[in-house]
């Protein structure tokens, strides 16, 4: 790790001025920045922590939308939105391991749209918003490729806006080393279709499964997915499994989630 | 009634105490005055000459003290292989000098070529990135694949070995016309071709080394984790460094676990011995997890063809195998004996097969160095043989059960001499298979593979009868077969004036729980408390001397040395007895503690004579020497022959191709067991390796040499829901013959037995399932590669 300055603001406008360095960097969880900082692959001026700002933290029911600060834990979400979103609950539940769970956060997940990462697939399977410091970036536009999202040098995320569907699910097939998702679907049903994302599979990051989600909104059961699977063209080829094998499991894991929705 | 003490007592790790309470005393505790960190400049590349290596720079930074490169040590010794093998045509093998430092060329992604001492970790890790910076390294084409390496005469790991071959070596020599001709006339051949996957050893405490050098006297201390703290000292005095034996001590404290990557001397010990002779302080150096991946001796890595030759029955004619076994980049100490003596002699298995010839070729690649891993050489071999016999069993349709028992070595045919140059002192390999299957209810397997489809799996069986030798080693053999040291093992037993007991033993314990059942031993030949016995270990200053641990020998040879050091306590507390109770010394029996005149009420006890031979007022000093301490040195006369039978089920998900252990239980014959719970402590660990290098461990280097699994993020190692809740035995008991303990070693046999079972009961489950086209799976066996196999019909 090479040295660094600390400021831990306790408001967003704080924390946005502190930004406002290039060499500044957000600091939420820490579970992705310090080890690439342990390894000197990062190595930020000044780490602005996300953590003292009580804005960014809860989970809050409004209507039919449930809204997460940024700097909720993993562990927090798996508890309290167990009432309101239970397949968004089991996915907070299942990310990393109790010591990660309660460190790292949604808004830093979100931040950093790691290719194999869990919560990307329930914010585009949701169509969900991203709501920053600035501005409200709907799911479909956020998400821009493998680490790249629509986010602006400075800005943050201060919550995360999900409209609450009728049914949905996450199974997530994991990667055997690093137990992320290998290949994991998100599918959940809304009044005026479904939608499915994939998370694992593609060079690209997280997608929308356009063929299942169409096979989906006319037939919600997994019997409507049968035979399908995803397109090998574009999807990672890895130790742990080549482009064919996620393609298929784009198949299987969707199914597995629509068999489990609730 | 268990026992609550003693031999076959099940006593509580007294160590754990300490591990598990943040006691312990590990080399990275170790802080001293004036100490000085070390980091390493490592190669980023497979393959590359070093051009040029710029110092000027980083000496002006701040809190540098010193920089070393090659050219520091190119005049010092190199690091030797311990065994000495002849190639087929009676050449030896060849032999490239390991420097401290890579010089001239780096050899591997994680060779160092640098390292840098400074004040700070911080300073120290900055001053070795511009070292970094200011080096200059060609980069040459990288030699990653051994049918490549070797088919490659010009592209050299090291200039002077062509065709990259370290040794191509016969076993036996003699047999190979006959197995040839076997296998010509045999109404049957299984050929099978498989890799036996490369292995990170991953302990839990990275290696980790201190160096200090006293100028006053000239002494020299090395702290190190190394499960061999005498072969270290040996191998730094007399090959790399020529400290002086008398003036070097080297202590391996507590150590948090090695399984093989720690028996041996790395560059980094000598580097911080040479840098604290530089500076005249403390040097350390602990390795980051990202160097363990690159600079440990990784295990296994063979591409082996089998051949079986039967009759139609399933009898076997002969085998004979065809092995390149990766060497890695340079020769690690036990490199060279692992595929060849710890592999090849085992290739019979517990089988009367009549001829027998293995034939293996060494092979040096750009890839980290590979020597012994939990099973050395043993694990390869049992699978090979295994996995084949098991595709026999489906080629000729015959049962796997019985094809095995028709084919063991029976119980009246021992001591019996294998055609590959072991002689198998004892053995029951019918009574360990009948427990195992009577312990898996194979009578009840249908209805469960019923069960299983009924949640969409197969389920399918897998068997594994094998057996290894260990107890490493009688010298003479090993000398016969090149070994360049002795590997017998060295004890003091000191009794203390007040009747206490510390021994001294030259096994080294890194997790194993020796100190508990050592203890355990002498306990039960003095009649003495556990508790009042102390055993040392780690610290060439206080022990006579010692070959470490390693080759599950630490009970049969080092606990046989403890055992001969206590019959010269007792005979010596014998003569004290008879001198005080003014009897004859043939007179003096001991028993639980007393020595008593036979056959009347006249005794001393233990403590009493302690005393006495410190107190030595009534003494027989005219004929004997006060104190209460002997050594023994034990040479054992054979190996040891643990064995058993493994049976595995798992459950492979059709849909993804994911395998999941349901059961493992296996039946051990270990011999005499000193402490049951400690030995399935011992089999479980040694399982869940087995389960590990079975379906998870993936160690890939790619084309150009990069470690592509050189993190958790893409190495999986097996975690507690990989792995069943084992079910273990070892009631089956053929104590081993030549050692006065009757033991046999049981810390590598869950390593070696177990990966065949798991891919056996893989292909089981898949024929079963359907899916007969598929005959063999490499390891790991992934879901990706289940479900790619299943899909090439
Ligand atoms: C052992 C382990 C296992 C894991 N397993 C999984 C898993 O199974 N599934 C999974 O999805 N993830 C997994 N993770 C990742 C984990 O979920 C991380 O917590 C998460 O990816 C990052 O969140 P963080 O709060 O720790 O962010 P940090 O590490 O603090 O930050 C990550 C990046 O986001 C930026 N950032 C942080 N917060 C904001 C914000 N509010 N606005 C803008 N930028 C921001 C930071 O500057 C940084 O670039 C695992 C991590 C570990 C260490």
């Amino acid at each position: 790790m090479y040295n660094f300055d600390f400021v831990k603001p306790s408001s967003v406008a704080e924390a946005v001025k502190a930004l406002s360095d290039d060499e500044a960097q957000p600091l939420s969880g820490g579970q992705t920045l310090l080890p690439s900082m342990k390894q000197r692959l990062n190595a930020p001026g000044t780490l602005v922590s996300l953590t003292g700002i009580a804005e960014l933290k809860g989970v809050k029911r409004e209507g039919d939308t449930l809204v997460i600060g940024a700097a909720t834990l993993h562990a927090t979400v798996a508890k309290e939105a167990a009432a309101h979103y239970p397949a968004l609950a089991e996915l907070a539940g299942q990310i990393g391991d109790p010591a990660v769970r309660n460190r790292g956060t949604i808004g830093g997940s979100l931040a950093n749209n790691d290719p194999s990462a869990c919560y990307p697939a329930a914010v585009l399977a949701s169509g969900a918003t991203i709501v920053t410091s600035n501005r409200e970036i709907a799911a479909d536009d956020y998400f821009q490729g493998m680490f790249t999202t629509a986010l602006e040098p400075g800005e943050i995320i201060t919550a995360v806006r999900f409209p609450i569907p009728q049914k949905a699910a996450y199974a997530k097939f994991v990667q055997p080393a690093s137990r992320f998702a290998l290949t994991g679907a998100f599918v959940a049903q809304y009044a005026d279709g479904v939608r499915v994302a994939i998370t694992g599979a593609s060079e690209g990051g997280v997608f929308r499964w356009s063929e299942g989600e169409a096979a989906l909104s006319s037939n919600f059961s997994a019997d409507a997915l049968k035979g399908m699977s995803g397109e090998a063209e574009g999807m990672i080829g890895d130790l742990h499994g080549t482009p064919a094998y996620r393609a298929h499991l784009v198949g299987v894991m969707t199914r597995r989630a629509v068999s489990a929705a609730h | 009634m268990p026992k609550d003490g003693g031999i076959g007592a099940s006593s509580k790790r007294r160590e754990d105490i300490r591990f598990l309470t943040g006691r312990g005393n590990y080399t990275d505790d170790l802080s001293l005055h004036g100490q000085t960190y070390a980091v390493f400049c490592r190669s980023t590349v497979a393959h590359g000459r070093i051009v040029s290596i710029d110092t000027k720079a980083t000496a002006d930074m701040p809190g540098v003290l010193a920089i070393f490169t090659g050219e520091d040590f190119k005049d010092v010794g190199g690091n030797p292989a311990g065994w000495l093998i002849n190639s087929r045509d009676g050449t030896p093998m060849r032999e490239p000098k390991r420097p401290v430092l890579a010089h001239g060329k780096v050899r591997h992604v994680g060779d160092a070529y640098a390292a840098v001492i400074a004040e700070t970790y911080a300073q120290a890790k900055d001053a070795a990135e511009q070292v970094a910076a200011d080096t200059e390294i060609e980069e040459l084409s990288p030699i990653v694949d051994m049918a490549k390496a070797v088919a490659n005469a010009d592209n050299r790991v090291h200039d002077e070995i062509p065709d990259n071959l370290c040794f191509d070596w016969g076993w036996i020599e003699d047999n190979r016309a006959a197995v040839d001709a076997a296998i010509k006339a045999a109404p049957h051949v299984t050929t099978l071709e498989l890799i036996n996957n490369r292995l990170v050893p991953n302990a839990m405490e990275p290696r980790a080394s201190i160096g200090e050098y006293f100028p006053g006297t000239g002494d020299y201390k090395l702290t190190t984790t190394s499960q061999n703290p005498h072969l270290t000292r040996l191998l730094v005095s007399a090959f790399v460094m020529g400290i002086p034996e008398n003036k070097l001590t080297v202590v391996a404290p507590d150590v948090g676990g090695g399984f093989g990557s720690k028996i041996y001397h790395y560059g980094e010990e000598a580097l911080v011995l040479a840098a604290a002779r530089k500076l005249a302080r403390p040097v350390r150096w602990t390795a980051e997890r990202s160097e363990s991946f690159l600079s440990d001796a990784h295990g296994r890595d063979h591409v082996t063809k089998i051949e079986l030759a039967t009759d139609l029955e399933g009898n076997f004619l002969a085998i004979r195998t065809e092995t390149l076994a990766n060497v890695g980049a340079y020769l690690s100490n036990f490199s060279t004996a692992t595929p060849t003596f710890l592999h090849g002699t085992l290739m019979a298995g517990p089988y009367k097969v009549p001829s027998v010839y293995v034939n293996v070729k060494a092979v040096f690649t750009n890839t980290a160095p590979v020597d012994a891993y939990r099973g050395a050489g043993r694990p390869e071999a049992t699978y090979s043989l295994e996995r084949v016999i098991d595709k026999m069993c489906r080629e000729l349709n015959l049962n796997p059960f019985d094809v095995r028992r028709k084919n063991f070595i029976t119980p009246d045919m021992f001591p019996y001499a294998t055609p590959v140059g072991l002689n198998y002192d004892t053995g029951n390999h019918g009574a360990t298979l009948d427990k195992a299957m009577q312990m898996a209810n194979v009578a009840g397997f249908e209805a469960r593979v019923a069960d299983s489809a009924k949640r969409g799996k197969l389920r399918g069986m897998g068997l594994s009868t094998w057996v290894e030798a260990c107890g490493l080693a009688p010298s003479h053999l090993a000398g016969v077969l090149g070994s360049r040291v002795g590997l017998y093992e060295a004890a003091t037993v000191r009794v203390n004036a007040t009747g206490n007991i510390s021994v001294m033993t030259g096994a080294h314990s890194h997790g194993q729980g020796h100190e508990t059942v050592f203890a355990q031993l002498v306990s039960e030949r003095l009649g003495i408390p556990e508790s009042s016995i102390e055993i040392v270990h780690g610290d060439t200053s206080k022990i006579p001397f010692g070959m470490g641990s390693y080759g599950s020998r630490s009970l049969s040879v080092g606990g046989s040395a403890i055992d001969r050091a206590v019959d010269k306590i007792v005979a010596k507390g014998k003569k004290i007895a008879a001198h005080m109770l003014e009897a004859a010394e043939d007179d003096i029996v001991f028993a639980n503690g007393n020595f008593t005149v036979a056959g009347t009420d006249k005794a001393k006890s233990f403590g009493e004579i302690a005393f006495s031979a410190y107190v030595p007022h009534n003494y027989p000093l005219e004929t004997l020497e006060p104190g209460l301490e002997e050594t023994a040195f034990y040479d054992p006369g054979n190996f040891t022959y643990p064995a058993g039978a493994y049976l595995c089920e798992v459950e492979v998900d059709a849909d993804t191709g994911r395998v999941e252990v349901a059961e493992f239980i296996c039946a051990d014959d270990f011999g005499n067991v000193v402490n049951p719970m400690i030995v399935e402590g011992q089999v479980h660990g040694g399982v869940g390796q087995g389960i590990g290098q079975a379906l998870c461990e993936n160690t890939t280097y790619d084309e150009n040499g990069q470690l592509v699994s050189a993190s958790y993020m893409d190495y999986a190692m097996p975690r507690a829901d990989d792995v069943p809740f084992y079910n273990v035995d070892h009631s089956c008991q053929t104590p081993c013959t030549h050692n006065p303990l009757g033991v046999k070693g049981c810390g590598e046999a869950g390593a070696i037995g177990s990966p065949p079972a798991v891919v056996n009961a893989v292909i089981d489950a898949l024929h079963r399932g359907g899916y007969s086209h598929v005959k063999h799976i490499d390891m790991p066996v992934t879901p990706s590669r289940v479900w790619a196999a299943m899909q090439a019909k």
